[in-house]
């Protein structure tokens, strides 16, 4: 399982079927308004990433060949790092330019607590940025996140 | 009280709107569309693709040039006889949008469609008033300036005010003389088709298309094309960079509204008295459940002052607690239905992180389980969480009827907490001293400072984000700038040469 991202056994599953009709994918983690908050499946290279990004993950999921990079502003990171983020999926309607929408589901982001906000002790978490060591698989194993 | 039967005026299908008729999908595929309000499908909408998307410009196309040599007059009339039928079939309407998105009954009769009959309105009156301008750069040498229309501009909609929002987008691009691409949200697409059903003859054909669909298959192409000549989007951040993106490959203007985290500002001295001003602060409080909280400008985070924090606090908490859930078309009904089951996880899933971090919750707190044919839809009760503003919850628009409330010392470090967040879109300043109000809404980094009142939004007032919050402003007379061009004529009556040649 990465550090900071997680994936569940749904999620994958979804991300395995997009992967076979859209080629390779990516993630970007959206904020602001309406559907903000929800990470965005494109097909990798999709959504251009840039020095304001940073790389939190490259999942590798059961079934898919290559891993699935997931980005976040670095600004929204710096908000976010005292949480671990859980992919999961839920029945939706639609968010965004994402490619799950037409299939009635939508990713969803579960966070889990990794250190109080409060608490500044402790170095920054920096996602691993070796391009060379994506993740582990984490299908089987679920996500660490805290459900419904 | 008065209890609102649901519409039975839904066709049972949908398709685009495009060049004044009705067209199928060219893929021939529909999706279904649930209400909120009990979880069930009412009607199926076309699903939209790349190829409904250049039809429906072409069709864009074939009528943008008539429409912009239009005399403003006439244009005009248009939006005002829109505004007439609309405000014929208020009532209509206003049940047509809550059974789609969810809202009170109560808001969209009272806030909603008039708010959108008014902005149809105020564009005629604007476009009437405009003028170009002269200069004289020397004797003989005069630059007319005259604005001209972009031509055909895509606007992509949100589903939080499905008709507002249209609205907004709509009225300054036809009063400007554009002819207009628009989707829906695939949340609620089909809302805008009833309106149509009543305006739809005082459009020349292919001057207002509608084309339905998902994000991905009919958002994106209209986002990508070459031929749209601006995009207007709101949404949140990373489909708004999507959107600069496409646009950058175009080199085509781009406004975007993306959303906010806006502080609400209660200073002590509105507890100075037990007064009406403090029962329309503590309103001001608890407009954080309009629309359920799905506003860009939500009053999501509470910043109450020392001194009076325990008092007012409480009162707010027990002014919260008379919200009335219900029914969305009982006009009892002060929150309704949330839009969309996906929103109502999302809400779930902020409330969780909230409590891990440790904010206490003050009131709600969890999904609101409604009896009856309500069983099925999707309720949160009216939530106060108390923090701190390093908090996620302090930091992300929840979009639910969500408020994070924390404490401030002094005006300085009220400012500093409401301009420590990645937006800039509303803010609420409260106090009774005009100087205090002066300073903070001038210190805060945002775009609309609603200064002793909450959540207005009248036409004339300009609307739009400071830092990440997006790029424009809509209603306001200079959104016109947003959809128009500058010609200049750069004219010589000088009768002799130059003599360089």
């Amino acid at each position: 399982m990465s550090d900071l991202v997680a994936v569940t056994p749904a999620a994958a599953e979804l991300i395995r079927s997009l992967r076979g009709q859209h080629g390779p994918l990516m993630f970007h983690q959206s904020g602001g308004c309406c559907d903000g908050s929800a990470p965005m499946c494109y097909p990798a290279g999709e959504f251009r990433t840039g020095s304001s990004d940073i790389r939190l993950a490259a999942l590798t999921v059961a079934g898919v060949p290559e891993p699935v990079e997931f980005w976040i502003s670095r600004a929204q990171w710096d908000l976010w790092q005292h949480t671990t983020l859980t992919i999961d999926v839920v029945p939706g309607r639609g968010s965004g330019f994402s490619l799950e929408a037409p299939e009635g589901l939508r990713f969803l982001l579960r966070s889990t607590l990794a250190r109080r906000a409060s608490d500044s002790s402790g170095e920054p978490r920096q996602p691993r940025q070796t391009a060379g060591s994506p993740s582990p698989p984490t299908a089987g194993g679920g996500g660490g996140g805290g459900g419904q | 009280m008065t209890r609102y039967d649901a519409p039975t005026h839904w066709q049972s299908r949908y398709d685009h709107f495009i060049g004044g008729e009705y067209v199928k999908p060219h893929g021939g595929r529909y999706f279904e569309n649930p209400t909120p309000v009990t979880g069930q499908p009412f009607c199926e909408v076309a699903r939209g693709t790349a190829e409904d998307v250049e039809r429906a410009i072409d069709a864009a196309h074939g009528a943008a040039a008539a429409w912009g040599r239009t005399p403003a007059a006439d244009r005009a009339l248009v939006l005002n006889r829109v505004a007439d039928r609309m405000q014929e079939h208020l009532q209509a309407l206003a049940i047509a949008e809550t059974w789609e998105n969810g809202k009170p009954i109560r808001e969209t009769l009272a806030a909603d469609i008039p708010l959108a009959i008014d902005h149809f309105r105020y564009f005629a009156g604007v476009i009437r008033a405009q003028e170009g301008s002269l200069a004289e750069i020397d004797d003989d040498t005069v630059a007319y300036h005259f604005h001209e229309p972009l031509g055909v501009v895509g606007q992509i909609i949100p589903w939080n005010f499905p008709l507002l929002m249209a609205t907004w987008k709509l009225a300054p691009a036809l009063a400007a003389g554009n002819a207009v691409v628009l989707k829906p949200a695939e949340q609620t697409p089909a809302s805008i088709h009833y309106l149509l059903s009543l305006v739809a003859d005082l459009l020349p054909p292919g001057v207002v298309n509608v084309v339905n669909g998902f994000g991905v298959e009919a958002g994106r192409p209209l986002a990508s094309s070459p031929r749209v000549a601006k995009v207007a989007f709101t949404g949140e951040t990373t489909t708004g960079r999507l959107i600069m993106q496409y646009a950058s490959e175009n080199i085509k203007p781009v406004t975007l509204e993306l959303g906010g985290k806006s502080p609400n500002i209660f200073f002590d001295d509105v507890s100075a008295a037990s007064d009406d001003f403090r029962d329309k602060a503590l309103e001001g409080f608890t407009m954080f459940a309009l629309n359920q909280g799905e506003v860009c400008t939500c009053p999501s985070r509470a910043l109450i002052q020392q001194g009076h924090y325990a008092d007012f606090l409480a009162a707010a908490v027990a002014r919260t607690r008379e919200i009335r859930p219900g029914h969305p078309l009982d006009s009892a009904t002060m929150v309704g239905a949330q839009a969309s089951n996906d929103q109502l996880e999302k809400i779930l899933s902020y409330l969780d992180i909230g409590r891990q971090e440790g904010a206490r919750v003050l009131t709600g707190g969890a999904r609101a389980q409604l009896d009856g044919e309500l069983s099925g839809g999707y309720y949160v009760e009216p939530t106060i969480f108390e923090g701190s503003n390093s908090m996620r919850i302090f930091q992300e628009e929840i979009f639910g009827p969500v408020v994070s409330v924390t404490s401030f010392a002094d005006l300085d470090d009220a400012v500093k907490i409401a301009n420590d967040t990645l937006y800039g879109l509303g803010a609420g300043v409260w106090t009774r001293d005009i100087n205090t109000a002066y300073r903070a809404g001038r210190a805060i980094q945002a775009g609309r400072v609603w200064t002793n009142c909450y959540h207005a939004y009248p036409a004339h007032a300009a609307f739009g984000g400071y830092k990440q919050s997006g790029i424009g402003r809509e209603n306001h007379k200079m959104m016109l700038d947003h959809y128009q061009q500058t010609k200049n004529l750069l004219v010589s009556y000088a009768p002799k040469k130059l003599g360089f040649f």
